[in-house]
């Protein structure tokens, strides 16, 4: 069996007071290999704690997650992970934060160099090699993070909204950027974000989860991945059938969203 | 009186430089932009800058006035200085016998007295600074000085001094004192260089300055670094376990408030008053505070890092080794800032107690002989050296910690 499985994962969180919140309940999936999957759905759905358990982060309560074929335990090299911000290292340079997989691994400069220097020049950072971290702007510490992850050769790549802390601009330029590296490498991607949009662009697979507890609402599997591999993406969002698919992902969010302040208004 | 006049002539010139380095400015037409209108109340600290114009006229304004109130050869004007030379008054007087007599005190104010000075006037010498008795020939009293009455007990002013009556109707003069400082309160800058330069070239009791100084230093260097050695991993295994936070917690806790200074008669205790005592004092300086800036360095580490690193491969120890180091180091960096700063002041109070070497020691010696010139030199060069620990471990900071603050 290859593939990312997740079978009736749960998990519960005790509060300090006594209470308990039941973050997941009963989720089940199954990841072909090469598939990107994108995740949405309103704060508090559970969605950071559902990528937090695939990486190994958290054990859940319940259920099990395993990849081809074996039990996740913990945080792994074939599990990688983009963060939103704040998880580059700073005492190091541009190159030796993509090569710190490799060289953590112990391989040899020989091994690893050309394909590091090959995975910086992919991702448009070739000037900025012996640079260090914090003189980078948002979107090209954005794009170390991608590199340093697949420099590691993962076969799971999970993104935490990997885009959320960008400019709108740099944010569609980056979109591009990760769906032809999707296409390019053919890793198995789980995009956590918070915009209906950049879920539809870049998920050929789209989960939509609502809260309380935390499950998954809706499934859609969408062509627009597939068709914006090396186009322009702003050609696909003017589509009719985009919009519409935008708007209903939308209201349905929003309902979410409304039925949460509903039900804490009915409490206070 | 003096200390009032200088408090008043500084606030004096403080006004006037700010004033005239704003004339000039305006003058020089320098650019105004908004930064002017913030100020640490609206919530930009980094909007009020030092002006560098006035750290150099506030030096000079100290060396200036130093010069001033202590009669410097190096600054062409002095604050009023005490009168020195020839003055007197005129006196009428009751002899033992009742008869009334008169006459004249001639009086020579920090000056010796010619030999020919007699003739039919009293004759007196007045030391610097101080003040003496004139009796008056066939033990007369006297009744009134230049025209004014005097009883025992008053006081008549004269020129350039005042007239005083004893109890017993002996009459006293003091020169007027001025405004000046004498040497053996606050002596002359360059009596404080010249000091400089004698005991640079042949010491002081039985130490060159340098034997002096460097013990000095090397007692906090010795200090610093047992306490980091120590101080260090300690700090790690707190942010690190549990057990060790727990255990620990209360010790460092408990011994973080407690001024290393206090603890100098226990030290003494334990371990007498040489350099094994100094050090131990030092140690202990050191240690908490090192402890404490290790504990938060790994505390501080963003989990996100950890997380990160752990997905890219790393082992327990490898997180450690390239991950929660490096990420502590300029909070240790901060903390050794500190701990040299504490070290340095610490080892200056504990050399006032026992020494036979050490800046501390040259500084209380030297007080103990009034030799004001010395203990001043002293203070300035533990200034100037504790200023330059800090600004080398500024430097030392930027080279090899310039990612600190930018994560």
């Amino acid at each position: 069996m290859s593939g990312l499985t997740l079978t009736n994962i749960s998990m519960r969180f005790d509060l300090a007071n006594g209470a308990h919140v039941q973050a997941l309940q009963d989720v089940s999936l199954d990841l072909r290999p090469g598939q990107l999957m994108s995740v949405l759905g309103p704060s508090g759905c559970g969605k950071s704690t559902l990528l937090n358990i695939v990486a190994g982060f958290l054990a859940p309560t319940a259920g099990r997650v395993a990849l081809n074929g074996h039990a996740v335990t913990g945080p792994d090299a074939e599990r990688g992970v983009v963060f939103q911000q704040g998880a580059l290292f700073e005492w190091m340079n541009v190159r030796d934060n993509v090569s710190f997989g490799p060289r953590m691994a112990g391989q040899r400069e020989a091994q690893f160099g050309p394909r590091v220097d090959h995975l910086i020049e992919v991702v448009g950072l070739q000037d900025f090699r012996e640079k260090a971290t914090y003189e980078l702007s948002g979107g090209m510490q954005q794009r170390v993070a991608l590199a340093r992850c697949l420099a590691n050769d993962p076969d799971v790549i999970l993104m935490d909204e990997p885009l959320g802390a960008l400019d709108a601009l740099t944010r569609e330029k980056m979109q591009a950027m990760i769906l032809d590296l999707w296409k390019e490498t053919g890793k198995t991607i789980i995009l956590i974000t918070h915009s209906v949009e950049e879920a539809l662009l870049l998920g050929e697979r789209l989960i939509v989860m609502a809260p309380r507890p935390g499950r998954i609402y809706k499934e859609y599997h969408l062509p627009f991945a597939d068709q914006g591999v090396g186009q322009d993406l702003r050609q696909i969002k003017k589509r009719p059938d985009f919009a519409a698919r935008r708007e209903e992902i939308l209201s349905m969010i929003w309902n979410m969203e409304e039925e949460i302040m509903g039900r804490q208004g009915d409490a206070a | 009186m003096t200390g009032l006049a200088l408090l008043l002539v500084y606030a004096g010139l403080f006004a006037a430089a700010a004033l005239v380095v704003k004339l000039i400015r305006r003058r020089t037409g320098q650019r105004k932009d908004f930064t002017s209108l913030k100020t640490v109340t609206f919530g930009d600290e980094s909007a009020i800058r030092p002006d560098r114009a006035a750290s150099v006229i506030s030096i000079l304004v100290v060396f200036v006035l130093w010069g001033a109130f202590t009669g410097s050869r190096l600054v062409p004007f002095h604050v009023p200085g005490p009168f020195i030379g020839e003055t007197g008054f005129a006196y009428q007087a009751r002899g033992a016998d009742g008869r009334p007599t008169s006459g004249r005190v001639r009086v020579f104010a920090g000056i010796d007295a010619p030999a020919d000075a007699a003739g039919d006037a009293v004759v007196a010498s007045v030391p610097r600074g101080r003040d003496r008795l004139i009796p008056l020939p066939g033990g007369a009293q006297a009744s009134a000085i230049d025209g004014t009455a005097i009883a025992p007990g008053g006081r008549v002013r004269v020129d350039h001094g005042t007239v005083s009556m004893t109890a017993k109707g002996t009459l006293g003069f003091a020169a007027d004192e001025g405004l000046q400082m004498e040497p053996i309160w606050l002596p002359s800058p360059e009596a404080v260089a010249g000091r400089f330069v004698e005991i640079a070239r042949t010491g002081y009791q039985n130490f060159s300055l340098w034997e002096h100084l460097g013990a000095s230093l090397m007692r906090v260097l010795a200090g610093f670094a047992l306490g980091s050695l120590v101080g260090i991993p300690l700090g790690y295994a707190m942010g690190l376990s549990g057990w060790f936070r727990g255990w620990f917690d209360p010790i460092v806790e408990f011994m973080r408030p407690v001024p290393p200074l206090a603890l100098i008669p226990l030290v003494i205790i334990w371990f007498g008053i040489w350099e094994t005592g100094k050090i131990v004092l030092l140690f202990l300086a050191a240690l908490w505070v090192m402890t404490i800036a290790a504990r938060a360095g790994v505390s501080g580490v963003n989990i996100t890092k950890v997380h990160a690193a752990y997905s890219l491969g790393t082992s327990k120890w490898q997180l450690l080794r390239h991950v929660i180091l490096p990420n502590s180091l300029p909070e240790i960096f901060t903390g050794a800032r500190v701990a040299m700063g504490v070290c340095w002041g610490t080892v200056v109070a504990a050399e006032l107690v026992a020494a036979q070497k050490g800046a501390g020691m040259m500084i209380i010696a030297a007080s103990k002989f009034q030799l004001t010139d010395i203990v001043l030199m002293g203070i300035i060069l533990i200034g100037i050296i504790g200023y330059a620990i800090d600004v080398l471990m500024r430097l030392a900071e930027r080279k090899l910690v310039p990612w600190k603050g930018r994560g």
